[in-house]
């Protein structure tokens, strides 16, 4: 072997070998992992697409369920999911939202704001069908709302009631310390802090946080088929606004395990069209959330 | 310059946080329009100091303070408007803090949350204050543009143009100079010669020839007590009182 000393520094030894092997690998497995994560989203749309073309079109949309289900729109129950998640989000958003508010920016960190936080982690994990009996004992029967709208819809803010507190608290814990020293330094009052700088930078996660329990509570059936959902409602066609409070009302997540398990002889292609009309409002409510933060997360200023 | 009118008296002022105690009882005086330099390591209680002077050490639920602090000799645990008091006394942190505002707002922050709405005032405000703070020709023409996206000099005289900005009586600098470069601390310590002619300047430094520089009387503080505190070319000079002044002050210890 000839001495030569420059070649020499930079061979490949066995161990670069080893070395680039399980580099390689890593970067392969690391990559499968994420293309089989969007396998699945692309293949059920896909399905549901195909399977649900027959009957998609605008009129399945704003028409009523016609001959007990088997045939007709879904109009009552788009509407329906609508009204309540409407509802839900009004009571939910703006309690959440200023309680957290409270809760990080004036409450003292003391073992009482300790208790709430691990109370509201653990209510955050809750499953639906808890909420579903809460909702059934304490607005349906002990406030007396009966199977309505308004017990529905309320079962739905206090299932996203949790949420919603942990999310805003984390969008707000991400404004930087030393911005409130420095409004206070200045003789800014917290109000004045809150409203000139901690909630412009914080606004974009905490709207992202709500609006993620948008397409949650959209999807839910449990919680809603115990407080006021039901198999079937007669509505007007088009109508955007068909049930009252105290009404019970239709829901598409409901609808969609009604046509699908309890009647029989439905035109195969309805239960896939009401999935597509459920996952299509879903995931626009998603890309809103997500065109939201970016838009507001370029006007985020540090 | 010594014998100067008392402006800030501090009194046997004790900090604890949640039990542990961070100044054990110190007492000093601030004169008024003289520079008053605040040495000694990290940690030997010199920024929660300051925060006890504008009562943001409130914000810190698990500090307990006790002693007095008088203002013109008014206690400043008294006061009734305590939003008054912190525009008394402006403050600059160590890093500097660039509000995510754009410039001008940075600087009308303040006057904003006083009250004051009138467009006029507020640009006779900015103008003076960034002026004041040597940063005006630099920002003149980009005075909408964001606060945050200036250079790290130029964010930290922005920062003192903002507690400049409520007309304080008192500016405490604390550490301005870590995160800048030196000609921009060069700029800045001539911009503290000239607005000493108006008002009080308290420094707290860990660079021990910048408070030689700039200040009259200094104050070494060591693990929350007060080592020595005396004319600057007495703490500089060969024969200070302690022991530990001459060594600190010559990079034997600390």
């Amino acid at each position: 072997m000839s001495p030569d000393p420059v070649a020499a520094r930079f061979t490949k030894t066995a161990n670069v070998a080893r070395k680039e092997r399980s580099e390689t690998f890593a970067r392969w497995i690391f990559m499968f992992m994420s293309v089989a994560m969007i396998v699945p989203l692309v293949a059920i749309i896909t399905y549901l697409l195909v399977r649900a073309a027959p009957s998609l079109s605008w009129e399945f949309l704003v028409d009523v369920p016609r001959k007990g289900m088997r045939e007709g729109g879904i109009w009552p129950a788009f509407v329906g999911t609508l009204n309540l998640v409407g509802l839900s989000l009004a009571v939910s958003a703006p309690i959440g939202v200023l309680a957290a508010i409270y809760l990080h920016e004036y409450a003292r960190d003391n073992w009482f704001n300790r208790v709430i936080h691990l109370a509201v982690i653990n209510l955050a994990g809750v499953p639906s069908i808890v909420h579903a009996l809460f909702g059934l004992g304490a607005f349906v029967y002990a406030a007396k709302f009966g199977y309505s709208v308004l017990a529905a819809s309320l079962t739905l803010a206090i299932m996203t009631l949790p949420v919603i507190i942990a999310s805003t608290r984390e969008a707000l814990a991400s404004v930087p310390m030393s911005f409130r020293v420095a409004c206070w330094n200045v003789g800014a009052s917290r109000w004045q802090t809150i409203q000139g700088v901690v909630l412009p930078n914080s606004i974009s996660g905490i709207l992202t946080g709500v609006i993620l329990q948008v397409s949650r509570a959209a999807g839910e059936t449990a919680p809603i088929m115990f407080t006021g959902a039901v198999f079937f409602k007669s509505v007007q066609r088009g109508d955007l606004f068909p049930f009252g409070l105290t009404d019970q009302c239709m829901a598409l997540s409901m609808h969609l395990y009604t046509v699908s398990t309890q009647v029989p002889n439905v035109r195969e292609s309805i239960p896939y069209a009401t999935a597509i009309v459920l996952l299509g409002s879903v995931l626009m409510v998603n890309a809103t959330a997500i065109a939201l933060r970016v838009w507001l997360r370029h006007r985020k200023k540090w | 310059m010594s014998a100067g009118i008392k402006t800030l008296e501090v009194e046997d002022l004790r900090l604890t946080y949640s039990g542990r105690e961070v100044l054990h009882g110190i007492s000093f005086d601030i004169h008024r329009n003289e520079i008053f330099g605040i040495i000694g390591p990290a940690q030997s209680g010199k920024s929660s100091l300051l925060s006890c002077f504008n009562r943001t050490i409130d914000f810190n639920a698990d500090a307990v303070v006790s002693g007095t602090i008088r203002l013109d000799g008014e206690d400043i645990r008294r006061v009734r408007d305590v939003y008054g008091l912190r525009r008394k006394i402006g403050m600059v942190a160590p890093l500097p803090v660039g509000l995510p505002l754009s410039i001008y707002d940075n600087v009308a922050f303040a006057p904003r949350a006083s009250g004051l709405k009138s467009k006029a005032a507020l640009d006779d405000i900015v103008e003076r204050c960034l002026r004041q703070a040597a940063l005006w020709d630099e920002v003149k023409d980009r005075l909408k543009n964001l606060g945050t996206a200036l250079s790290g000099g130029q964010q930290q005289r922005l920062t003192i143009a903002r507690a400049l900005s409520h007309e304080p009586e008192i500016l405490c600098l604390d550490e301005f100079s870590i995160a800048i470069d030196p000609v921009t601390t060069m700029r800045i310590e001539d911009v503290l010669k000239e607005l000493r002619q108006h008002i009080t300047i308290v420094l707290v430094t860990n660079l021990v020839q910048q408070a030689r520089r700039l200040t009259d009387r200094t104050m070494f503080l060591w693990e929350g007590r007060i080592v020595e505190l005396d004319t600057t070319e007495v703490i500089f000079s060969e024969t200070p009182a302690e022991h530990r002044t001459y060594e600190y002050v010559r990079g034997i210890f600390g």
